[in-house]
């Protein structure tokens, strides 16, 4: 029995949208919108989704980047929404984040041995010398070498940005790393030099991973299990040979009937969505997919579907498996 | 074979910057026919833009610079055409789309408006005429409301509506060529297949000849017809895009497409190419994948290779092909299965 390292219930978190000379509060977006799911220990979720569906919002939730409107997030047991300010500086250390444009999220004007001693002085009792030992080791398990330690990050590619980030995010031993899209800025001979790091580096190192990310390939191929978001929303949740396999949700079907294949000789048949994702500020009744979907029903415009197990370890959120 | 559209014969386009000359486009020939979609890949820096801009002659001056090079359109030589030439081929007979609509949409202007300029710089119609054209080229994008959006700005839209809006823009003149510059890449997959449908019912339908610049090589593989490899300012590889997916011959086209993740494949472990691409760099002597490359010899690093033609057509820029020797040689270490 798998042992879940995070368990997420219910998370919501609206953004007040303000306008007008006052700067009143004249709307919400509703950017996540009950969500629940659980990371298992040393498993890699993949979660996919188009732009906007909240993705980036339920990654920084769990960290408490942002605060959550509501719902419950347990990590070992512990409810992060009940810590203090110190026991959740703690937990940090365990809990660590990767960023999609690895440029933005590393100081330009510090070396990269600063850069990495940061969460070390702020978590290790470490002395300078075993700092300094432990980033020339860092450095080594990220596939850089000792004299990197000197330059700055406008001195290396955008892969080796993304390996002074993981680096980093290694420092303290963390046991869960949730990776924002860490590889959608990069190119594919480089992204995969990325990808079979963070594959080997989960197995050395016994790590959890939430896999954040739009491209269906790239999550198929690192993840374990793998969630898909629409619109603030988990539609359909299960393992990943499951889901590419026998998609059940209409929207995952017409997802990965888009996704271009690299193979002349197999153009798929395509399901083509019409029209454009609807605002989170303004979301549909019912069924937030009712006015895209291929299969909608009466009751889709009347009534939200329930997001639950509908066949062993397979979540789907959809009125077409009551 | 149908009527070359497009041809570039050794095309050089160097940024003349203060760390140097880069030539980001160097010595790049490449065909175009008549009804066909030919798709250029290569990774970021490869030089895939600069080649479509030095085309279009939109390329900033300074830095850049068309070195020297000719750009055959319908046979014409437009590589040196002034301005006012290039003003009525740019729209009328060659359009182009780029990867971020907001750059070539100006704000300040309606869609509508933005569109009735463009087909009244061209021909000569009334406003009344060329709104109604232009809301008839909204639907045809499948843009919803299209009455009502004519009227909008282009921030009011989402993306995919401005890269439709784009390609409303692009065939309201009915060009003859469309280079499209990685169209879909800032867009989500639903939406990007939206848009490649679109773009293949204006190639069939009108038989509009597109150039095609990507990296996805899923993309490729589903629009084009033949693709040119890009590395560090050059050609590689050329082929039918069956050859080139099923059957690439240049170490870095095998190494591409062996990286990439296959959603219809279970596979344990991805391979990949060491290191990054080197930039361009002027008077560079040796194979520029050399540093990359699980083939060199010493040869790739004291000359550098020409493109070798090989069967029907194909060509490729690596020694391993010189005398045949090598090309067993290869053969014998084909990974692919
Ligand atoms: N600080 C904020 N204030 C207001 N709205 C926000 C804020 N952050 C995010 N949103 C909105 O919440 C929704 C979800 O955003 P989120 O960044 O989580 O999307 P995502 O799935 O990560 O998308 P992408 O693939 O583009 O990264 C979007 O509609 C977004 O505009
Ligand atoms: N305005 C510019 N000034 C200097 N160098 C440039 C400029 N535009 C492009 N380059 C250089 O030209 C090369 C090719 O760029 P580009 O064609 O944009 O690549 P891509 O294949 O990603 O489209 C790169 O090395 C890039 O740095
Ligand atoms: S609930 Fe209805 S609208 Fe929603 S996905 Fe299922 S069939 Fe489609
Ligand atoms: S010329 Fe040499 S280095 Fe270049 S691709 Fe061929 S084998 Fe590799
Ligand atoms: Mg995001
Ligand atoms: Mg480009």
């Amino acid at each position: 029995m798998p042992t879940p390292i995070l368990e997420v219930n219910g998370l919501k978190k609206y953004f007040d949208v303000r306008g007008g000379v006052f700067g009143r509060k004249v709307g919400e977006v509703k950017a996540v919108d009950d969500v629940s799911f659980t990371v298992n220990e040393g498993e890699i979720l993949g979660i996919v989704g188009e732009s906007g569906c909240g993705k980036s919002t339920t990654g920084k939730s769990i960290l408490r980047l942002i605060d959550p409107t509501d719902g419950e997030i347990k990590f070992e047991d512990q409810n992060i929404a009940d810590l203090s300010a110190e026991e959740m500086r703690k937990l940090r250390k365990d809990m660590q984040i990767i960023f999609q444009d690895p440029y933005a999220s590393l100081n330009p004007r510090h070396t990269v041995e600063k850069i990495i001693s940061e969460p070390l002085l702020v978590h290790s009792e470490l002395n300078h010398e075993e700092r300094k030992e432990r980033i020339k080791e860092l450095l080594e398990v990220v596939g850089l070498r000792a004299e990197h330690a000197s330059r700055y990050p406008h001195q290396f590619s955008g892969g080796q940005r993304q390996r002074i980030g993981i680096a980093r995010a290694l420092a303290n031993n963390p046991k869960l790393i949730i990776c924002d899209e860490p590889v959608s800025a990069l190119d594919v001979s480089v992204q995969s030099q990325i990808l079979n790091l963070m594959e080997k580096l989960r197995n050395d190192f016994n790590l959890t991973y939430i896999f954040i990310a739009h491209d269906l390939s790239v999550v198929k191929h690192i993840s374990d299990r793998v969630g898909v978001m629409y619109l603030g929303g988990m539609v359909e949740l299960t393992n990943k040979d499951e889901l590419y396999d026998n998609p059940m949700h209409p929207y995952t079907q017409a997802l990965l009937s888009a996704v271009p294949v690299a193979d002349p000789d197999n153009r798929p048949d395509r399901v083509i969505l019409e029209g454009d994702v609807p605002s989170p500020s303004s979301p549909p009744s019912g069924c937030p997919f009712h006015t895209r979907c291929p299969m909608a029903m009466d009751i889709c415009k009347e009534i939200k579907p329930e997001f639950r197990e509908v066949r062993d370890q397979h979540f789907v959120a959809c009125h077409l498996y009551d | 074979m149908d009527e070359v559209v497009l041809e570039l014969k050794d095309l050089h386009t160097h940024f003349f910057t203060d760390s140097g000359e880069i030539p980001a486009v160097d010595g790049v020939s490449l065909k175009l026919h008549k009804g066909e979609v030919v798709g250029i890949v290569g990774e970021s820096g490869s030089g895939k833009s600069v080649t479509s801009l030095s085309i279009m002659h939109l390329i900033p001056k300074p830095p850049g610079k068309l070195v020297s090079g000719e750009i055959l359109f319908k046979s014409e030589d437009i590589s040196s055409a002034s301005e006012k030439k290039m003003r009525k081929v740019r729209g009328n007979e060659i359009a182009m789309i780029f990867q971020e609509p907001m750059t070539s949409l100006d704000p300040l202007f309606t869609i509508g408006n933005q569109i009735i300029e463009g087909i009244r710089l061209h021909e000569k119609v009334s406003k009344k005429e060329a709104k109604a054209r232009a809301i008839k080229m909204l639907e045809l994008v499948g843009i919803p409301r299209a009455d009502e959006v004519v009227d909008e700005f282009p921030h009011q839209l989402s993306g995919g509506m401005r890269q439709r809006v784009m390609i409303a823009m692009a065939m309201a003149l009915n060009p003859e060529v469309l280079i499209a510059d990685e169209p879909t890449t800032a867009l989500d997959v639903t939406i990007q297949a939206q848009i490649l449908d679109l773009m293949r019912s204006l190639n069939k339908e009108k038989e509009t000849s597109i150039l095609l610049i990507t990296h996805d090589l899923g993309v490729v593989s589903e629009m084009c017809d033949r693709v040119v490899v890009m590395y560090s300012g050059q050609v590689v590889e050329e082929g039918t895009v069956r050859e080139i997916i099923k059957d690439p011959q240049h170490p870095y086209t095998k190494g591409l497409i062996r990286s990439l993740p296959n959603l219809h494949k279970k596979e344990q472990s991805l391979y990949s190419i060491p290191g990054t691409v080197m930039r361009p760099k002027k008077d560079f002597v040796g194979c520029r994948f050399a540093s990359r490359c699980e083939f060199a010899f010493d040869r790739c690093f004291q000359e550098s290779p020409e493109l070798y033609s090989l069967d029907n057509d194909r060509q490729s820029r690596c020694f391993l092909h010189d005398e045949g020797k090598g090309v067993e040689e290869f053969a014998d270490t084909n990974i692919r299965s």
